[in-house]
């Protein structure tokens, strides 16, 4: 197992992270405040190729490795957990399942626009009875000549609403059960399709979470992504790569969140002295650090076995279980650390802890990672 | 030809239409001190057209005798006619030294002629001394960004040239008379060295900098008590060339705008000179300037933490030492 | 239209802290970055690239290692990169080094030289006005902005209080400003595409033609004598005056450490 990241995997971190300080950093609070999805920080990424990071080069993408996305995600979340969703959220859920199961043409259509930016991605499968159990699918979709009328609802969509590109499921054939469930790309503007309200959140407020509305809405069956009957596979199998831009961004939350710590308690004056000689803060720091580290580990695995190909959804299931967890429980005690100061939205610290639970809970519950890594062992 | 038979320590005078630069008066005056030592002269060389009227002024600040090189093609400065008008004198009359100012100008001319005349160059110098074993000239400069001090010497090569940062050196306090000796040097030549063309001269009207890029900042908190104090501490700016910034209370008091904040949820910034006035140096605001080169401090209250990370910290009323200190300020500029 | 930038490989000296204890520069763990002058320097190349199709080919002189900034330039957009490294070329000031670098240049294909005005370590401004004096180009300093056409350059060339618009004919060497050119980030593919084998060509001293007497320490005019650290930053001074004498004090201050 090699852990060390090549040289150019290490100057990629390096443009990241330079990125995340001058241009994510300034942002954070207010986007956050004002709920505003950074339209201008998703343009300046999309020019410098972030937002098709392992997209292939053919098709206007950066043609890196499943790791060098990872760094991406995580140095921007450091700065901002909603940056970092977006960016997750758009090269994980949308670019990833063209890239794999697109035609030559629907690559060609789709992934330039998405690799630049000048589109953003979303993924629809949640729906207000399909959650955790995703195969009770509502939504249907019904082949009519050229097109498929799609009929339902969507919820929890990250990048609804500044999406232009929509992978959505809907089930095709009910008798079929989960092998009944097909997948689409659903373009923005198409009649009948239309977004719903904007969800008002704990954290990632900068993040657009929306419904989706179908209303006979006309698909044409070009559109038809992969296999019909396939739809299920596909999500399952996406949610797997997406588990690990999830544990970058749960994984990049946690580490900001010490950074800014570690300056605050050096800085923090009681009982005349720095609040950072006291063995209480030492330890909780020791601690800290040594589950970021064990996470970011699991993460880099992850991504590495993705990259190496064959089955990976166990290392992805692991890396998002605990990053998510370390996610949630750092930044609390990072709170605690800042005392009163934490809990004053002047500090970045309390965000961060609004931030990170909900890495605890989408792309898959903490329960269904343990569904997932539990189901690996007892085969 | 040995290098001690090189002789005299020349002065580039730096004139901008027809108006002698300040470093041009504070290098004969330094030029003076060396040349002392040396027991040789100090010459000035002045360049331009129109200009042979200075050498006067030249002469009461302390020139012993003046080049003149007057021609219409060196009016205004540009790089290829200058060079080759100053090689041709250093060639001519062989000087051991030769200062220039270090200005957009100087920094540029004195380069090309000291790889023209294949000798040592050392800029931005802040102290020029004379070696009493080797008669060499010892050069000192800040370098490493600004972090150290290097002396450096050319001891093979003659003449051995230095920029000088202005403000550095001091003219001399006395006059000497209008009557030193001027010299012509006529250059045929200079219009085939002519090889650019300037299209346009625009001079610069300033605008309120940015606070991240200012060399100085003259910073205002809770104590300068209203909008109004404001517009003395941008006098203070203006005098030292650099412009105002602000803790958050004056911001959110509506003082200033929000550009001007400096701190936790403001900006961080690095200039040369912060000086805090009516700041009470909470973390918050540290941690947007502790990284100042200079502090200064002006405080009502003296255990004010802002004193602690001061490298100077007056007591006192900003209301009063504000106006005083511009004043002294700009006396000190007018002596120059 | 060929476009050589030459950038150098500085130690971050606003990062440098001074070890109050020794009284010594701390100098590991300071990141090594582009020179900032140069880096805006490059972004005008690039932005000519964008424009005019230019091809780009950045040079440095330095240690092995200095082919990190060769690596961020091409993942930036610059086309081919050349390393010039030799224990000879060690030591040198100005002289040594511009003589260095033209005999480089002499190698390469070019139309516009653009260097940095100054670095953040050297300070001294002097590299690129003497490298158009060995290559017997014009030269332009304190370039804020520059357009190409027809075989001539535009620039505005910046004074104190006022700038230049100057028209020169290519070839030329232009020194840029820093704060004028805001450089663009890397993209990540760039940055891969930059670590491939052969991207970067390596010049040592048989490849040049230049005289021993002009390179590295022995071709030096100026030596450093010494070197010493400024006062150590101890505890500040802060004092209770009359306005009248604050004010005095203050500016006696402001002389001493040259800011006046």
């Amino acid at each position: 197992m090699d852990f060390e990241l090549n040289g150019a995997q290490q100057m990629a971190r390096e443009l990241f992270s330079g990125f995340a300080e001058k241009e994510v950093k300034p942002l954070a609070a207010e986007v956050d405040e004002e709920e505003r999805f950074p339209y201008e920080t998703v343009e300046k990424m999309g020019k410098y190729g972030f937002m098709g990071i392992p997209v292939p080069k053919e098709y206007g993408g950066q043609g890196c490795d499943i790791l060098t996305y990872v760094l991406c995600v995580e140095e921007l979340s450091k700065a901002c957990g909603t940056t970092g969703v977006i960016v997750s959220a758009h090269t994980s859920l949308c670019c990833d399942p063209i890239m794999k199961y697109g035609t030559d043409a629907q690559k060609a259509r789709y992934l330039p626009a998405l690799a630049a930016g000048k589109s953003i991605g979303a993924f629809g499968l949640t729906e207000p009875g399909a959650g955790t159990d995703a195969s009770g699918q509502q939504t249907k979709a019904v082949l009519a000549e050229d097109y498929y009328i799609l009929n339902g609802s969507k919820i929890f969509i990250t990048n609804a609403g500044p999406a232009d590109i929509y992978v959505v499921f809907a089930m095709t054939d009910k008798s079929k059960g989960i092998k009944g469930i097909s997948a689409f790309i659903v373009e923005k503007g198409v009649a009948g399709f239309s977004v719903g309200k904007k969800e008002l959140k704990m954290g990632i407020r900068g993040s657009s979470t929306c419904e989706l509305v179908f209303e006979n809405c006309k698909v044409p069956k070009e559109n038809l992504l992969g296999q019909e009957g396939k739809g299920f596979g596909i999500a399952m199998s996406t949610l797997d790569g997406g588990r690990i831009g999830i544990a970058a961004q749960a994984l990049g939350i946690a580490q900001g969140a010490l950074d800014e710590t570690v300056k605050y308690v050096k800085e923090r004056r009681q009982f005349g002295r720095s609040i950072s000689a006291f063995q209480n803060t030492q330890f909780k720091l020791a601690d800290m650090k040594t589950q970021i580290e064990a996470a970011r580990l699991l993460v880099y695995q992850a991504a590495k076995a993705k990259e190496k190909g064959g089955r990976y959804s166990t290392e992805a299931a692991m890396a998002k279980l605990f990053a998510a967890k370390t996610a949630v429980s750092v930044t609390t005690q990072c709170v605690q650390l800042y005392g009163g100061y934490g809990y004053i939205r002047d500090y970045p610290v309390e965000r961060m802890m609004r931030d990170a639970k909900i890495t605890e809970i989408y792309e898959g519950t903490n329960e269904v990672q343990r569904m997932v890594i539990s189901s690996s062992m007892l085969k | 030809m040995k290098i001690e038979d090189d002789k005299g320590v020349f002065v580039f005078v730096q004139q901008i239409d027809g108006e002698i630069s300040g470093v041009s008066f504070e290098l004969i005056g330094k030029g003076r001190e060396l040349a002392k030592i040396l027991a040789c002269q100090v010459t000035a060389v002045l360049l331009g057209s129109g200009i042979s009227q200075l050498a006067g002024e030249l002469s009461n600040f302390g020139a012993d005798q003046v080049i003149v090189v007057e021609d219409a093609v060196l009016e205004t400065y540009m790089t290829e006619p200058y060079t080759h008008a100053m090689t041709q004198v250093i060639k001519r009359y062989k000087p051991e030294i030769v200062l220039f100012g270090a200005t957009a100008i100087g920094r540029d001319l004195a380069p090309r002629v000291s790889a023209r005349v294949h000798t040592g160059l050392t800029a931005d110098c802040t102290g020029l001394e004379i070696d009493p074993a080797s008669g060499c000239l010892l050069m000192t400069r800040p370098a490493f960004g600004g972090n150290i001090m290097a002396t450096i010497v050319c001891a093979q090569h003659r003449p051995q040239m230095a920029t000088v940062r202005p403000g550095v050196m001091k003219r001399v306090s006395e006059t000497f008379g209008t009557g030193c000796r001027v010299e012509q040097v006529v250059l045929p030549d200079l219009a085939d060295h002519v090889n650019v063309e300037i299209v346009e001269v625009i001079k610069k009207v300033s605008e309120k900098m940015d606070i991240m890029d200012a060399k100085v900042l003259i910073s205002g908190g809770r104590g300068i008590g209203g909008a109004e104090g404001f517009r003395k501490l941008e006098e203070l700016a203006e005098a030292l060339g650099g412009t105002i910034a602000s803790s958050r209370a004056a911001v959110d008091a509506g003082w200033v705008e929000k550009d001007r904040q400096v701190g936790q949820t403001g900006k961080t910034v690095r200039p040369n000179l912060y000086v805090a006035c009516g700041i009470s140096g909470a973390i918050q605001h540290l941690a947007g300037m502790e990284e100042a080169d200079i502090i200064i401090a002006i405080n009502k209250d003296p255990s004010a933490p802002i004193f602690e990370i001061a490298d100077y910290g007056v007591v006192g009323d900003v209301d009063k030492v504000i106006p005083l200190f511009i004043q002294q300020i700009k006396e000190e500029q007018e002596k120059r | 239209m060929n476009i050589v930038v030459s950038i150098k490989q500085v130690p971050n000296t606003n990062e440098v802290r001074l070890d109050q204890t020794t009284g010594t520069l701390i100098r590991e763990g300071v990141p090594s970055i582009i020179n900032p002058d140069d880096k805006s320097g490059l972004e005008m190349a690039l932005k000519l690239k964008d424009k005019l199709g230019a091809h780009v080919t950045v040079i440095t002189m330095g240690p092995p290692q200095a082919d990190a900034v060769l690596k961020e330039a091409m993942a930036m957009g610059a086309d081919d990169a050349v390393l010039i490294t030799d224990r000879a070329f060690g030591g040198a000031d100005t002289w040594a080094t511009s003589s260095t670098l033209a005999s480089a240049l002499r190698k390469i294909p070019y139309d516009l030289i653009i260097t940095g005005r100054q670095a953040i370590d050297g300070d001294t401004a002097q590299v690129g006005p003497q490298i158009a004096e060995h290559l017997g180009l014009p030269n332009i300093s304190y370039a804020e902005s520059l357009e190409l056409a027809d075989g001539y350059a535009v620039v505005k060339r910046q004074y104190e209080d006022r700038i230049h618009v100057i028209k020169v004919r290519l070839p030329c060497l232009v020194t840029a400003l820093g704060e004028y050119n805001t450089p663009r980030y890397m993209t990540p593919g760039g940055i891969f595409e930059a670590w491939e084998e052969g991207r970067i060509q390596v010049f040592t001293r048989s490849d040049l033609s230049v005289a021993d007497e002009n390179i590295g320490l022995k071709g030096s005019p100026t030596r450093v004598k010494k070197s010493f650290v400024k006062a150590v930053k101890g505890q500040g001074t802060v004092v209770t005056m009359d306005p009248e004498d604050a004010a005095v004090w203050l500016t006696d201050r402001l002389k001493e450490k040259f800011i006046l």
